[in-house]
C-alpha cells in the first residue's frame, strides 16, 4: 500500500509518456487517412470540381409581405422585376459581349462598361449587376441570344408594386436601398448592399414583419456559368402580410377629393382609434422610388413648395384656429369661469388696453352665450373667457387633452405641435407673457400649432364621451398562409378632464354648428339624411397689420399664399358616432366653404355605401391571394 | 555565468525542426498571397515576427527554466490582467476584443494565457502529483486557475483560444493522473448532464448554432460554403499536388482566410498528397520531440511543463487539420508556424523555446 501513495517520480512519468505517445500516433494515423481519402480516393472527383471553380453561392430573397385594408383588398404587392448581371470570369471576352449587349438593350456601351470597371478582378466569379428591371423587350432578345453572350444572367426578383399608383403614398411609403449607415446600425439583420428596405411610411414601421428572411443555394455551374444541379438549399422565409385598419374606398374618395389642393384630412373610427383613411396632398409616385428616381425627379419632389414628400397629416404644424375653441370652452366651463348662462356682447371687437380685438364678424353677434359662440364661432366671446381664464390654467386643459404631445400613431416623424404658456415665452422670447397675448391663444390663432392627426384624435375623444385613442393603422399581421401573427388593439392614452354637463354642453353645440342655420357650417355641411356634428375653423396666415399692402380685407382678392388655412373637425352620428375627421386646406378661405363640405362627403362615402363588403371580400381573399 | 556545457547541449534537432517548419509556412504563406511580381507585405511581416520570436528565444536561454517554477504566479497574474485589460482597452475587430494596441506592437493577450497557464499548472502539479491521482480535492485550485483565463477569453470572445486553454489544462491534468474513480465519475457526470442541459436549458436558436458548429453542411451559406472549398482545394491536390503557385482555388479567393486558418487547404493543392504528408510527419516529429524532452527531464516541473507545451503544439495542428479537412467543426486556431499571424507565431516560438530550454538542461545534474 505504501507504493500506492508514492510521489511521482521521473519513472512514472516515462510511463505516463508512453501513452501520451500512442494517442498523439493514433491522431496523426486518423489525419493521415482522411487525407488520404480525400485527395488519393477522392482526388479526382475534386480535381473535376475545381477545374472550373463550379461551386457558387446564390442568394434568394424572400418576398416581401403584402399590404390589405381593413377590407382585404389589396393595396401593396410584388412583382418580378428582370434583372441583368454579368459574371466577368464566364464573360470571356469581355468587351465583345457587353458590346453585343449594349447593342441589345440599345444603350451606350460606355454605360455598360462603367458599371463592370472598378470591380475587383479577384471577385470575377461574383454576378455584377448591369440593369436592374429591363423590359419585356430587352427580355426576350438576351433570351434569344443566350447562345452567344457567355457570363450574362438574368434573376427574376420580386419588386415593390403599388397598385394604385400615388394612393395612400404617404401612409404606405415606400422603399429605397439600404444605405451605408442603415447597414452598419445592425438594426436590419440579415440585409446586405442592394438591399431595399421600408424607408417611410408603414413599410418602414412594419419593415421587420414585412421583410422575411433571405435564404440561399449551394449550385455548381458548368463553364458557361449556367447552373448543372443545386447542391444544397436554404429555405427563404416571406415575409408576413400586413391588413391595414384603413378602408380603401373613403382613402380613395377622399384622395379625389383632395386633389389639386394642398392639405390634409384624415378620418378613423372614435370608438376603437383605427384610422380610417389618412391623406396628404399633394402626393408622389412611389413606384418611382423603388425603380429609382432621376435627379430631376428627385430635385422636382425635394424643392416642392407645396412639399409632396411629407405627410401633412401627422407632420404638419398648423395654427388651430376656431377648432381650438372646442377646447377653450370646456375648460373656460370647467374652471368655473362661465357656465351656460354667462353671456358677453359682441359688438364686433373688443378692446383690451390700446389694442383691438376683432370678431370674424363685423358686426357682431350681440348677447352670446356659450353654445351661441361655438356655433356661430364668436371670437369676442372666447377673447372675454380666455382672458378671465388665463394662457396657462388653458395650457393645462390643452395638454391634458392630448394636444403639445405625438398622438403615438405608428408613423414616423410624428409632430408634437404646440402649446404655449408663459414660462415657455420667457424660456425662448426672454420676454414676459403679456396679457393680450393670450386672447388670439383663446380663438387659437396665436402661438398654437396642432397637427390634423391630434385635431382627429380630439374630435374623438370629444365624440366618444371624453377617452382619448390612440391612433392606429395596423390591423393585424398574417403570416402567408393567413395564420394571424399579431391582432393589433384599441389603446386609450388618456380621459379628457372634464365633466358630463361640460361635454354634453359642447356637443349640443357642435351638432348646431352642422344643423342649425345660424352654425358655421351648416350651409356646406348639412345634409338631410345624416346627422353631423362639426366646427370650423379658419387659420390666418398673416395678422391683421394695419399698412401690409398685400393684405386685402376683401378675402377673395387677396394674394393665394395669404389666404387662410380651412379646417373642419366633425364627427357623425351626433349620437352614437362612428366616423370622426379633421380636414384642413392649405390657403383653403373659410373653413365651412373648403373643408366642410370634403368632410361631408367623405362622412357620406362612409356612412351610406352599400352593405359593408368587409365580410365577403375577407372570404373572397385567401384563395387567390399569394 | 554562462555554462559552457549549455552550448554542449544545445538541441539542434529540436532547432532544426522548427526552422523547416517556419520555411514551410513562409513557402505556402506566399503562394497564399502573391498576386503575381511584388513580395507581399505580409510575407515580410511573417519573416520579422518569425526573427522577433527567435531572438526572445535565445535571449530566454540565458536563464534556466526553474526560474519559471519560482515566477510561475506573478507571471499568471500578469496574464490575467493583461486579458482583463483587453477587455476594457482592447482594439475592436469584427464584433471582438482581442488585441491590445502597445506603442507600435499589437499583442494579442489570449494567446499568451496558452502558456502561462501550462507554467501555472505545472507549478502547481508537479508539487502535488501522487501515483494513485488526485482527488476532487486537489483539483478545486487548478479548476479555478483554469476557469479565470478561460471566461476571460470567452467574453472577448474568441471560443477558438478558450478551446485550445481548456484542451491544453485537460491534457496536462490527465497526465498527471486523475484518481480512477473521480475521473470515472467526472466522465459519468459529463454524460448526464449534457443531455439534460440541452433538453431543458437551451433555447432553439442556441441549439441550432451548436449543431451548425459540430457539423457546417447545416449552414451551407457560411461555414459550409467554406469547408466544401477548402475540401476541393485538399481534394483536387490529387497524390503530388497543382505545383506551387499553380492552386487555383486559392488563386480565385474562393478560400476564405487562405493565410491564416486555411493555410493547409493551399499546401494540400499545391504539394498534394506527398506534400502533406510530409508537413503532418514535421509536425508528429516535432510533437514527438517534445515528449522526449519530458521522458529526458529529471525534475516533475521540466516534465509536466513540457508536456503542456507539447499539448498545445498538438491541439492546434489537430483542431486546425481536422477543420479544414471537414472532420472538425470550424473553430479560429491557426496552425502553429505556418498560419499567418505575429502573436500566433512568436507563442509557438516561446513554447519551443522553453522546450529548448528544458531539454539543454537535462544533462545539468545541479
Amino acid at each position: 500500500m505504501s507504493s500506492y501513495y508514492r510521489t511521482a517520480d521521473s519513472d512514472w512519468y516515462k510511463q505516463r509518456l508512453n501513452g501520451v505517445m500512442l494517442w498523439v500516433m493514433a491522431v496523426f494515423v486518423v489525419l493521415v487517412a482522411r487525407l488520404f481519402y480525400l485527395q488519393v480516393i477522392e482526388g479526382g472527383e475534386y480535381r473535376r470540381l475545381s477545374e472550373n471553380n463550379c461551386i457558387r453561392l446564390q442568394s434568394l430573397d424572400a418576398s416581401r409581405g403584402l399590404i390589405f385594408d381593413r377590407t382585404g383588398k389589396l393595396l401593396v404587392e410584388n412583382r418580378p422585376s428582370f434583372d441583368l448581371s454579368i459574371i466577368l470570369k464566364d464573360a470571356k471576352p469581355v468587351e465583345e459581349t457587353i458590346e453585343k449587349l449594349a447593342e441589345y438593350m440599345n444603350v451606350p456601351v460606355r454605360e455598360l462598361m462603367s458599371r463592370i470597371s472598378g470591380g475587383n478582378s479577384c471577385l470575377s466569379y461574383k454576378p455584377v449587376l448591369l440593369k436592374r428591371d429591363i423590359g419585356r423587350d430587352v427580355l426576350a432578345a438576351i433570351e434569344v441570344h443566350k447562345f452567344d453572350l457567355p457570363g450574362v444572367i438574368v434573376n427574376v426578383k420580386p419588386i415593390r408594386h403599388y397598385i394604385k399608383k400615388q394612393s395612400a403614398a404617404h401612409l404606405l411609403g415606400y422603399l429605397g436601398e439600404i444605405n451605408a449607415k442603415e447597414l452598419k446600425r445592425g438594426v436590419y439583420k440579415g440585409c446586405k448592399p442592394g438591399d431595399f428596405i421600408g424607408k417611410f411610411g408603414v413599410e418602414k414601421v412594419y419593415e421587420r414583419y414585412l421583410r422575411g428572411e433571405r435564404g440561399g443555394r449551394q449550385v455548381e455551374v458548368d463553364v458557361t456559368g449556367q447552373m448543372v444541379r443545386v447542391l444544397k438549399t436554404v429555405e427563404t422565409r416571406p415575409g408576413h402580410n400586413i391588413l391595414l385598419t384603413i378602408d380603401q374606398e373613403l382613402q380613395q374618395k377622399t384622395e379625389e377629393l383632395l386633389k389639386g389642393l394642398t392639405g390634409a384630412a384624415a378620418a378613423m373610427n372614435p370608438s376603437t382609434g383605427q384610422v380610417l383613411a389618412l391623406v396628404s396632398s399633394p402626393s408622389f409616385d412611389q413606384n418611382a422610388f423603388v425603380t429609382g428616381l432621376s435627379h430631376k425627379q428627385w430635385r422636382d419632389l425635394r424643392d416642392n413648395p407645396a412639399k409632396p414628400m411629407s405627410n401633412k397629416v401627422v407632420q404638419g404644424e398648423y395654427p388651430p384656429a376656431s377648432t381650438y375653441k372646442i377646447v377653450t370652452a370646456m375648460a373656460c366651463l370647467e374652471e368655473g369661469v362661465i357656465d351656460e348662462t354667462t353671456t358677453f356682447f359682441c359688438p364686433g371687437h373688443y378692446r383690451l388696453g390700446n389694442r383691438v380685438f376683432r370678431c370674424w364678424k363685423r358686426g357682431g353677434h350681440g348677447d352670446v352665450d356659450i353654445v351661441k359662440a361655438l356655433t356661430e364661432s364668436c371670437d369676442v366671446f372666447f377673447y372675454r373667457a380666455g382672458e378671465m381664464l388665463g394662457v396657462d390654467r388653458l395650457a393645462w386643459y390643452a395638454v391634458a387633452c392630448g394636444l403639445g404631445a405625438p398622438t403615438g400613431i405608428d408613423l414616423d416623424h410624428e409632430g408634437k405641435g404646440l402649446i404655449p404658456t408663459a414660462a415657455w415665452k420667457k424660456k425662448h422670447f426672454g420676454v414676459p407673457w403679456q396679457r393680450g397675448e393670450t386672447l388670439p391663444v383663446a380663438i387659437g390663432q396665436g402661438f398654437n400649432l396642432v397637427t390634423p392627426m391630434q385635431m382627429l384624435v380630439l374630435t374623438s375623444a370629444v365624440a366618444n364621451g371624453g377617452i382619448i385613442k390612440k391612433p392606429f393603422l395596423l390591423k393585424s399581421i398574417e403570416t402567408v398562409e393567413g395564420t394571424v401573427v399579431y391582432k393589433n388593439q384599441s389603446r386609450n392614452t388618456g380621459k379628457l378632464p372634464f365633466s358630463i354637463e361640460t361635454m354634453e354642453i359642447v356637443k349640443k353645440s357642435l351638432w348646431k354648428v352642422a344643423n342649425e342655420k345660424e352654425g358655421t357650417a351648416y350651409w356646406h355641411v348639412h345634409i338631410n339624411d345624416l346627422d353631423i356634428s362639426g366646427k370650423t375653423g379658419t387659420a390666418q396666415v398673416v395678422s391683421r397689420k394695419r399698412g401690409d399692402t398685400a393684405y386685402e380685407e376683401d378675402e377673395s382678392k387677396r394674394a393665394e399664399h395669404l389666404k387662410p388655412h380651412a379646417w373642419f373637425v366633425a364627427y357623425a352620428p351626433s349620437e352614437k358616432p362612428e366616423i370622426a375627421i379633421a380636414v384642413i386646406v392649405e390657403h383653403g378661405g373659410h373653413g365651412s366653404s373648403s373643408a366642410g363640405p370634403i368632410a361631408r362627403e367623405m362622412i357620406k362615402t362612409y356612412l351610406l355605401k352599400e352593405t359593408p363588403p368587409a365580410e365577403n371580400l375577407m372570404a373572397e381573399r385567401h384563395p387567390g391571394y399569394r | 555565468m554562462f555554462d559552457r556545457r549549455l552550448a554542449e547541449y544545445f538541441d539542434w534537432v529540436l532547432l532544426g525542426i522548427t526552422m523547416t517548419l517556419g520555411a514551410v509556412g513562409l513557402v505556402i504563406l506566399y503562394s497564399a498571397l502573391s498576386t503575381g511580381g511584388v513580395f507581399p507585405h505580409m510575407c515580410t511581416k511573417q519573416i520579422i515576427w518569425f526573427s522577433g520570436g527567435l531572438s526572445i528565444m535565445v535571449f530566454s536561454f540565458l536563464f534556466s527554466y526553474k526560474m519559471l517554477d519560482r515566477w510561475g504566479v506573478s507571471i499568471y497574474m500578469f496574464s490575467i490582467i493583461a486579458l482583463i485589460c483587453v477587455l476594457f482597452f482592447g482594439r475592436h475587430v469584427a464584433g471582438s476584443r482581442r488585441w491590445l494596441v502597445i506603442g507600435p506592437m499589437t499583442v494579442q493577450p489570449s494567446e499568451i494565457a496558452k502558456i502561462t497557464i501550462v507554467i501555472i499548472l505545472a507549478k502547481y502539479y508537479s508539487k502535488r502529483a501522487i501515483i494513485s491521482g488526485f482527488t476532487l480535492r486537489d483539483l478545486v485550485v487548478p479548476l479555478i486557475l483554469i476557469a479565470m483565463p478561460f471566461m476571460l477569453i470567452v467574453m472577448q470572445p474568441d471560443l477558438g483560444t478558450a478551446l485550445v486553454v481548456v484542451l491544453i489544462a485537460a491534457s496536462m491534468t490527465v497526465f498527471v493522473k486523475i484518481e480512477k474513480r473521480l475521473f470515472l465519475s467526472m466522465i459519468v457526470a459529463c454524460g448526464v448532464t449534457v443531455p439534460l442541459i440541452w433538453m431543458f436549458f437551451l433555447k432553439g436558436y442556441q441549439k441550432q448554432r451548436i449543431l451548425t458548429f459540430l457539423n457546417p453542411d447545416r449552414d451551407p451559406l457560411g461555414a459550409g460554403y467554406h469547408i466544401i472549398q477548402s475540401k476541393i482545394a485538399i481534394g483536387s491536390g490529387m497524390f503530388t499536388g497543382k505545383g506551387f503557385l499553380k492552386g487555383t482555388q486559392n488563386a480565385l479567393s474562393f478560400l476564405p482566410e487562405q493565410h491564416t486558418d486555411f493555410i493547409l487547404s493551399v499546401l494540400a493543392e499545391e504539394w498534394g498528397f506527398v506534400g502533406s504528408v510530409t508537413v503532418l510527419l514535421l509536425y508528429l516529429l516535432l510533437i514527438g520531440w517534445g515528449v522526449k524532452i519530458a521522458y529526458g527531464c529529471r525534475d516533475s516541473f521540466g516534465t509536466i511543463m513540457s508536456v503542456g507545451i507539447t499539448s498545445m503544439i498538438f491541439w492546434q495542428v489537430f483542431i486546425n487539420v481536422g477543420m479544414v479537412m471537414g472532420l472538425m467543426p470550424v473553430v479560429g486556431v491557426p496552425l502553429p508556424l505556418i498560419s499567418y499571424g505575429g502573436s500566433s507565431v512568436v507563442t509557438t516560438l516561446i513554447g519551443i523555446g522553453i522546450l529548448m530550454n528544458v531539454s539543454m538542461r537535462s544533462f545539468i545534474v545541479e
